[in-house]
């Protein structure tokens, strides 16, 4: 009997999260190869901040972080890499901070500085307009601003695909 | 099944924005992960048992 309710409760759990895998995806898929959603930044202090679609004609890395995911710590130096490497050939690195503290993301950077640009998200609208259902998340716009690849998660093994889609894009003319 | 069923409108989605506190350590289901897989393969060493935290399914002996 127990464990006919065990077998019961496996399955229903199953279902559940073959449900929410199906519905995560489904929201990402959405979003791809579609004009990305306009967004109003405004730097950690506050301040306004460029809208993500003053950078059309570049190709945009929107990094959606907090200070609390350890992976993204190591997205960072990745980052970073990046910035450096393709920077000058038309690559715009955002990181939007989506932190509840703004110390919390002010301490964050003093210990791992960046070489890129770090956005707020205050209103969290961004992150919802995207989807965004994991730390971290990232989005790779095209230079017609355009999704064109969604990356949830930091791993170092995915790194070069990371590096191969940027250098793709940046290829790619408007 | 039915009364676990009845609970499930309770349930909410934390935005992934807002999973700070859920984040931290001390939340965890099991704040010590690693003291706890080293007891556990201890334990099952020693019962001679089949587990996935003893690769040999122990001798009964406690050894690695």
């Amino acid at each position: 009997m127990i464990k006919q309710h065990m077998v019961s409760l496996t399955r229903s759990a199953l279902f559940i999260l073959i449900a929410v895998f199906l519905a995560s995806y489904s929201m990402a898929a959405q979003q791809m190869n579609k004009p990305s959603p306009d967004c109003a930044f405004t730097t950690l202090d506050g301040a306004p901040a460029q809208g993500l679609h003053a950078f059309q004609g570049e190709v945009v890395y929107v990094d959606f972080w907090a200070s609390w995911c350890p992976p993204c710590v190591k997205s960072f130096s990745f980052l970073n890499q990046l910035e450096h490497e393709f920077k000058a050939q038309g690559l715009r690195i955002i990181g939007v901070n989506l932190d509840e503290k703004k110390a919390d993301a002010q301490a964050f950077l003093d210990k791992y500085p960046v070489e890129f640009d770090i956005v707020a998200d205050q209103t969290k609208q961004c992150a919802q307009n995207f989807a965004v259902i994991a730390m971290p998340s990232s989005y790779l716009i095209d230079r017609k601003g355009n999704v064109r690849y969604i990356h949830q998660g930091f791993r170092q093994g995915e790194t070069e695909q990371l590096r191969l889609m940027v250098q793709q894009f940046l290829t790619e003319q408007p | 099944m039915f009364i676990m069923s009845a609970g499930l409108p309770g349930c909410v989605n934390v935005p992934v924005w807002e999973r700070g506190n859920l984040a931290k350590p001390h939340m965890a289901l099991d704040p010590y992960p690693l003291q706890s897989a080293v007891r556990s393969h201890n334990y099952n060493s020693r019962e001679a048992a089949a587990s996935t935290h003893s690769g040999d399914g122990g001798g009964g002996c406690g050894c690695y």
